[in-house]
This record gives structure tokens, sequence and C-alpha cells, in this order.
């Protein structure tokens, strides 16, 4: 299984994602997925979103080989938007297929996670009126990460 | 040896990119950290705060102790926002 890994400014569109991850196969028992958001906070116009290109690519592969050595996975999607997206654009997809539910659920929040704080992207809010920051990594987000760690 | 700079780290620096030649006693991401910061205003600004600085050696993760040579593609960015 090779995992689909894009990084694109246009959109994505989650029931063809699905189609081509089930397309021609019976053995699929679970599809899990996770679409995240640009939410319209405190008066945000736009969020733009920078990456290291080469070096994505690199981490997310990475990533997704962690995700398919922990669980059998029969298909696994990671689809990251970058440039710049209006509130309700869909930012980022991750899409797992497994046999049963629970590999495909849990590596679906593992990808995620991981994601999070583990690939070379960059926010950047901008607000009506012209104001602008970069978004700060949170704490809670490495702790989400560090939860799937073996202790 | 390529720097690469991104976000807020490169507004700083005040450009994405550079080629450089550091001297022999460079040998580490902390030690192209020091000497960086002394080539402009911009980059003393960038890397005020090192524990708002992360890395990358030949496009991986890379802490302060991580070597550095002539040839690696060195990236500056701050901590990573995506998802």
């Amino acid at each position: 299984m090779t995992p689909r890994i894009a990084i694109q400014e246009e959109s994505f569109d989650l029931a063809a994602e699905t189609a081509r991850l089930t397309a021609g196969r019976q053995d699929v028992g679970g599809l899990a997925s996770f679409v995240g958001l640009c939410r319209a906070d405190d008066g945000l116009a736009a969020m733009v979103l920078e990456h290291y290109p080469g070096m994505t690519e690199r981490a997310i592969a990475r990533i997704a080989g962690d995700a398919t050595g922990r669980w059998p996975l029969l298909g696994l999607t990671v689809i990251h938007r970058v440039g710049r997206l209006e509130p309700g654009a869909p930012i980022v997809l991750v899409l797992t297929a497994s046999a049963h539910r629970a590999a495909a659920l849990e590596s679906c929040a593992f990808l995620i996670d991981w994601l999070k704080t583990g690939a070379p992207f960059w926010k950047r809010e901008e607000f009506e009126g012209g104001a602008e920051r970069w978004v700060e990594a949170k704490a809670a987000d490495d702790a989400a990460a560090a939860r799937w760690t073996p202790a | 040896m390529r720097v690469l700079y991104f976000a807020w780290v490169r507004q700083r620096v005040g450009m994405a990119e550079e080629e450089i030649s550091p001297p022999p006693e460079v040998r580490d991401v902390a030690g192209l950290v020091d000497w960086l910061s002394g080539r402009s205003d911009g980059h003393a600004a960038a890397f005020a705060n090192r524990k708002t600085i992360r890395a990358a050696v030949n496009q991986d993760f890379a802490g302060p102790d991580h070597p550095v040579a002539a040839g690696d593609e060195v990236a500056f960015f701050p901590p990573v926002t995506g998802g």
C-alpha cells in the first residue's frame, strides 16, 4: 500500500478521495476521515499557509510510514493545502482505510496529531482591517502528538 | 552551504535563502546560529530568542548539536503550525 500524499493550493473532494481508496476492492471494512477547516476566529479574513517544499513531503511520508507500521492499513491519503484560505475553506484531509474500524479511526487520529507537530507548515492569519499575525505552536498539540509515543 | 528561512524568520532576516561559507569553527546548528546572527540586524532580530527557533539539516529536523558542513541545506523556522 503506497500512501497518497499531496501538498496543493486547490481544494479536495472527500467523496472522490474516498472512492479512490475503495475502488475495485472489497476488503475495506472501515474508512476514517478527518477534514480540518479554516475557522473565522476574531474577525479572521484569511489564513495563509506556507511550507518547506521537499521537506514537507518527506516529513509526511515518514509519518505515514509510521502509521502503516502500527496499523494494518489498506489505504492512506493525506492532502494538505497551502496558500491563501478563507474561513470555511478545507485545509487538510486525512483518510485511512482498514479491514476494521479501530485501525482506521486510531491511525487517522495519529496522523492528524503528528501533522500538527511534525510537518513543516506555518499559518499566518490576516484580519479584517489589515492586521496579521503568525499562529503560534500550541503545547496542547505537542501533548496530543506525544500521547502516541509509547512510555 | 545553502540556508533557507521560513515564516517570520524569513521576514526578519529579509530573505528566503542565501548561500554562505561559514568559517571552519562553525560545526553545528548552534554555532551556525551564532555566526548568522552577526551578519545583519535582521539576522540578529530573527535569532534573538533561540527558544523560538527550530532547524532542519538536509530536510530533517535537527537540534542545536546537529553537525553542519559545506554542501548542507540548513533551514531555520518557527515551531510548525500545520494541520
